[in-house]
């Protein structure tokens, strides 16, 4: 039951993306096809799942028995810069054409605040290693959801040519996240 | 000298990181629920972005291609946390209120952004001016933005309420700071097109 | 140009860096330490005298931890010319609609409710976070209530507490809140005292600092 509350939360009631504004640069600028939003939120989950299980480690096993709790910020980057490489090589030899498509986005998850602000959240609120592993998979596949879901719509977007000509571009996108950031707070009963 | 302004100007207005660059788009939306937490998230963020600016313009030549941006993360992530427990320590209020979002500096793209595309590749001094232009800038945005997020959501300005009643909460909330933001890009673009054409 | 890339001076570069980056810091941290820890100590007390009448102790230094419902709640016993002047209980709730809060509830030494303030909370903005004295009158109705005969719960629930309107669910979790603080206080401290005082013991500080 605690953890269908940590999913429901993390998916839903506070949206990675449209309700804590973790992840917003590949949100912004990788969602405008579907196809590759999907291969770009598959990439997070596993990263955002690995990294926050990996610091989870570190942080109990290594900074806070050294009491070196300040390494804090450059440890965890520096697994996740790691971690990224890595998925970057096994996705060159595992499916190539993904590997095309998410282009220059794949380094950039090391940058995706969402990955290393997971990391620190789970830290701050105190879950074991159980329940972090699913706090942060569950917030890897509400950026997912946030991401596709952005997609899909900035894609009917584009073939609508009625937008205001001042509005193109990142504004119209803008609004069109906020209205879905108003459609993600209706869920803001559901816990509890 | 009038090319060192000329570099801050850019940082502010043609290069704007929020408003043209698009980069730092989290603690942008994120920090900016009132004005004051704006304008401390945009000085940090300044700060961390000369410091690492100037760094690495001294140590670019020394380090080898392959591993350049670990290096550069590294020296980044060093700054961010003197600027969080120097914050901790002599401004907790601030500190308590931007919370997660002085570590994220760290992954924020636009100080990583400037230390490969400008300080990797120029002198110490313009580094520092292309920190201080492009960290002006994000403060200007991120002040703008929760200026305009505080007015309309709660009726005040920097803390100060004008009149009473509960504003529109729907700016405060996370709704509003993308509605904010796309409505002062827009205003951003009509100005800056006046301005050129002149 | 940059320097070319070998084995060798890569694993020295990156070395080097993480190793000057360690010791910069290091040297920050021992610098701001003593700074963080005041400020933390600070926030303490300061929280404490806004909600108790005045003593004269150093309540933190006389600290008492329960574990209650999965976290800590901490209790700041507080004397005034060697008498009690009640307590600060820093208690919890899980079930705020942000997720967790923490507030710090002053009883007197009868248990009567004395002021109470927000520690911390992520409630909505101009909705739930009302719970905070400096945002509405929410927490002022507690003010002087003796939770024995006043009901700590929402109206709708046949309790005595007037909900924020449309946070039913912030006011709900403060309650429960403050429900927990008065419980460990009247289990663990003023039945404490109780029995000190029937066995004639004279200094109940020892058993507050268990």
């Amino acid at each position: 039951m605690e953890y269908i509350l940590i999913i429901i939360a993390a998916v839903f009631v506070n949206n990675v993306v449209l309700a804590q504004f973790l992840g917003i640069c590949p949100f912004l600028g990788v969602s405008g096809k579907v196809s590759t939003s999907a291969g770009m939120g598959g990439a997070v989950i596993f990263v955002l799942t690995l990294a926050a299980i990996v610091t989870y480690l570190i942080q109990h096993f290594i900074l806070i028995p050294l009491q070196i709790e300040y390494m804090q910020t450059i440890s965890f980057i520096l697994v996740i810069a790691a971690l990224v490489q890595m998925v970057e090589i096994i996705l060159k030899k595992a499916s190539p054409s993904l590997y095309q498509a998410l282009g220059i986005f794949l380094p950039l998850i090391t940058t995706n605040c969402a990955v290393l602000g997971i990391a620190i959240l789970s830290i701050q609120k105190d879950y074991n290693l159980a329940q972090t592993a699913v706090f942060a998979l569950a917030n890897g596949v509400g950026f997912a959801l946030a991401l596709i879901l952005f997609a899909g719509l900035r894609e009917q977007l584009d073939l609508t040519s009625n937008v205001p000509k001042q509005m193109k571009g990142y504004p119209i996108a803008l609004i069109v996240a906020g209205l879905l950031a108003m459609a993600f707070m209706g869920f803001g009963g559901i816990v509890k | 000298m009038k090319e060192k302004i000329q570099i801050i100007i850019k940082g502010i207005f043609a290069e704007n990181p929020t408003f043209v660059l698009i980069l730092g788009m989290c603690p942008t939306l994120a920090t900016t629920s009132s004005a004051i937490n704006g304008l401390s998230m945009g000085l940090a963020t300044a700060f961390v972005l000369m410091l690492s600016n100037l760094t690495i313009s001294l140590v670019a030549k020394l380090i080898p291609d392959k591993v350049r941006i670990p290096s550069y993360i590294v020296i980044i992530a060093a700054f961010v946390t003197v600027v969080d427990l120097l914050m901790a320590g002599y401004l907790p209020d601030i500190h308590a209120t931007l919370g997660i979002f002085i570590p994220l500096i760290v992954v924020n793209c636009i100080v990583l952004a400037r230390a490969e595309s400008f300080a990797s590749k120029n002198g110490a001094v313009d580094s520092i001016f292309d920190g201080l232009g492009i960290g002006l800038g994000f403060t200007l945005a991120l002040t703008c933005l929760g200026f305009v997020r505080e007015l309309l959501g709660d009726y005040s300005v920097f803390g100060h309420k004008l009149t009473s009643g509960d504003g529109m909460i729907l700016f405060i909330l996370a709704p509003g700071a993308f509605f904010a933001l796309a409505y002062l890009m827009i205003l951003f673009n009509i100005v800056k097109r006046k301005f050129v054409k002149k | 140009m940059a320097k070319e890339s070998s084995f060798k001076n890569m694993t020295l570069t990156l070395l080097t860096i993480t190793f000057v980056s360690s010791a910069v810091l290091a040297g920050v941290y021992e610098l701001t330490k003593d700074s963080i820890e005041a400020v933390r100590i600070q926030k303490i007390n300061r929280g404490i005298s806004d909600v108790l009448p005045p003593f004269d102790n150093n309540p933190s230094d006389d600290v008492y931890k329960k574990y209650v419902d999965g976290d800590t709640v901490y209790v700041y016993p507080a004397t005034k010319d060697g008498n009690s002047a009640g307590a600060a209980v820093q208690t919890f709730t899980n079930n705020g609609y942000g997720g967790k809060f923490v507030l710090l509830v002053g009883f007197l030494a009868d248990g009567t409710i004395n002021s109470i303030n927000v520690i911390s909370h992520s409630e909505t903005p101009g909705l739930g976070d009302k719970i905070n004295p400096k945002k509405s009158g929410f927490s002022l109705q507690f003010q002087g209530k003796n939770p024995e005969t006043y009901k700590l719960a929402v109206r709708k629930e046949g309790g005595d507490v007037e909900a924020i309107t449309a946070s039913t669910i912030s006011s709900k979790a403060f309650c429960d809140a403050v429900a927990r603080a008065y419980r460990v206080y009247r289990e663990d401290v003023m039945k404490q005292e109780a029995r000190d005082g029937d066995t004639g013991a004279t200094s109940n500080k020892e058993t507050d600092n268990q």
